[in-house]
């Protein structure tokens, strides 16, 4: 309990005195886990949208992979995109690997999928009817398309929610393409971990409240967006 | 609310795309991959700033274990390695992975355990002897178990005990770093073995005693191994050079010898550039 005690001090002397490396870390975070999220959100909602509205055979089994991407384990993902990075690998010529470069294409693979399977249950969620009568009102395709996905802004919110969350708390992958470069690459989780087997529990325990006030804040800001829209 | 939450978001997402992350050439950029005593010791953290003012080189470190560390060597994805397990490294030098081996540091292991001693191996001179009475007592034993140099060095002890502790239930593997096992050890109230770097520099922590130190087997060497770019043309051979030649320089050395010193009262690494490593603790 002490020990805990000792953290939540120690988290807010950090936060307090603006301590330059845990700012650095702490905006490092923000920086990969936003660009993962925003790639992944151009990516997602479009390809999500397209599957959703779309028909074509094997879209059962298409679905099927996206809701299954939303479960992809970060370790599994870490590998490969590793091994795809390597020197030696089929990128290797990119130069990127334990870059923060590497960390954003890692964590965008991880929150891609969940946006995509929210996307896609959000537009297909939708009553049908309400396709045809855009239509019908005179609306272009394209127009069609953005008035839907305005429409759905309520669960692709919750979308962006749930990949930023799944990727700014994520260890395994941004570790093992990152490597945990100290002014470079290091980000809250990492140095979490690495704090924890120094044994400085109690920055290990800043650090986690420091991440946890970060998630709280973004998701804080989009829920009041998301909660706006509330239907009456 | 509405204004502020969106003007806030919108500063958010267009800050993000608008940074550049630091970039520096790639031939100004080695990979060091080194084991984790290196890094949880601290000693990293005094070193690498000091190699980067004066090269200019921008050292990646990835801190694993010394076997992963041969292995991105024997791969090729990284430069130079900074590692314990001498066995291994001979042999990823003979068949021409690595090239240049140059002798950096010793330390010791030590056995390390908690204080009530069940096993009653306190104060025994040899580790080998000490391994014997913990698996006869059938004393909670935690090993490292990931192909670590001191998982190698563990194995070899118990290898010379004629022991084997994979039978036992009393013998568990973490998969873990030293820091995280020596944790598991004090929580646990086991046995383990740890280099005396990491154990002094998280003893803070944990009410675990050093219970067998001094054998001669327990000896922990580390050498630094350049990467061969023959096998490997990728490799930032230069970058790897000066790295290893500025561990083993005179003034780094001095840095070694006199890392720890102000924290613990006692120096976690010996320098050893230049000597044998026959000639080491005796």
């Amino acid at each position: 309990m002490d020990l805990i005690l000792e953290g939540i001090k120690k988290a807010f002397w950090l936060l307090i005195t603006l301590d330059p490396e845990v700012m650095e870390i702490t905006f490092l975070s923000l920086q990969i886990s936003g660009t993962a999220t925003l790639i992944s959100l151009l990516i997602g909602v479009s390809t999500g949208t397209l599957i959703a509205l779309s028909m074509f055979p094997g879209k059962k089994i298409v679905a099927s992979l996206v809701n299954t991407g939303m479960g992809l384990p970060p370790v599994v993902v870490g590998l490969f995109v590793t091994i795809f990075l390597w020197r030696n690998g089929p990128l290797g010529f990119l130069g990127i690997l334990y870059t923060p470069t590497a960390m954003i294409l890692a964590q965008a693979v991880i929150a891609t999928p969940i946006v995509m399977g929210i996307t896609l249950a959000a537009i297909q969620h939708l009553p049908q009817k309400l396709r045809l009568q855009i239509l019908a009102l005179g609306a272009t395709r394209f127009q069609m398309v953005w008035i839907l996905v305005k429409e759905a802004k309520l669960p692709l919110l919750a979308g962006v929610m749930a990949g930023f969350g799944g990727v700014i708390s994520e260890v395994g992958a941004s570790i093992m393409v990152g490597g945990n470069i100290k002014g470079y690459s290091r980000v809250l989780t990492t140095a979490t971990v690495m704090e924890t087997s120094r044994g400085n529990f109690d920055i290990a325990i800043a650090l986690g409240i420091i991440l946890l006030v970060l998630a709280f804040s973004i998701n804080f800001i989009i829920t009041q967006i998301q909660q706006r829209e509330r239907p009456r | 609310m509405k204004k502020w939450s969106y003007i806030g978001l919108f500063c958010l997402f267009s800050i993000l795309p608008s940074l550049s992350f630091p970039v520096s050439a790639q031939q100004k950029n080695i990979i060091l991959a080194t084991t984790t005593s290196t890094q949880d010791s601290g000693l990293l953290d005094v070193l690498i700033p000091s190699f980067a003012k004066k090269t200019g080189y921008f050292v990646k470190t990835i801190a694993v274990g010394s076997g992963q560390s041969m292995a991105m060597g024997q791969r090729g994805e990284a430069d130079v390695l900074l590692v314990h397990s001498p066995d291994a490294e001979k042999k990823i030098v003979a068949e021409g992975y690595g090239i240049n081996r140059r002798i950096v540091m010793h330390n010791d292991y030590i056995i390390a355990g908690p204080k009530e001693d069940r096993a009653k191996i306190k104060g025994i001179k040899l580790a080998s002897e000490a391994f014997k009475k913990l698996a006869l007592a059938n004393a909670l034993f935690l090993s490292r178990g990931d192909n670590s140099g001191t998982h190698a060095k563990e194995k070899s002890i118990w290898k010379t005990t004629g022991v084997n502790p994979e039978e036992g239930k009393w013998y568990q593997q973490t998969g873990l770093g030293m820091g995280q096992t020596l944790n598991v050890a004090a929580e646990k109230k086991g046995y383990t073995l740890a280099d005396r770097g990491t154990y002094l520099a998280l003893k803070k922590n944990f009410g675990l005693d050093i219970l067998v130190e001094g054998d001669a087997i327990l000896l922990n060497i580390y050498h630094v191994i350049e990467v061969n770019p023959a096998k490997w043309p990728k490799v930032n051979s230069a970058g790897a050079k000066a790295f290893a030649d500025f561990v083993v320089s005179k003034e780094t050395q001095d840095l070694i010898k006199t890392f720890g010193v102000d924290k613990f009262g006692s120096p976690l690494f010996f320098p050893d550039a230049g000597k044998k490593e026959e000639e080491l603790g005796r």
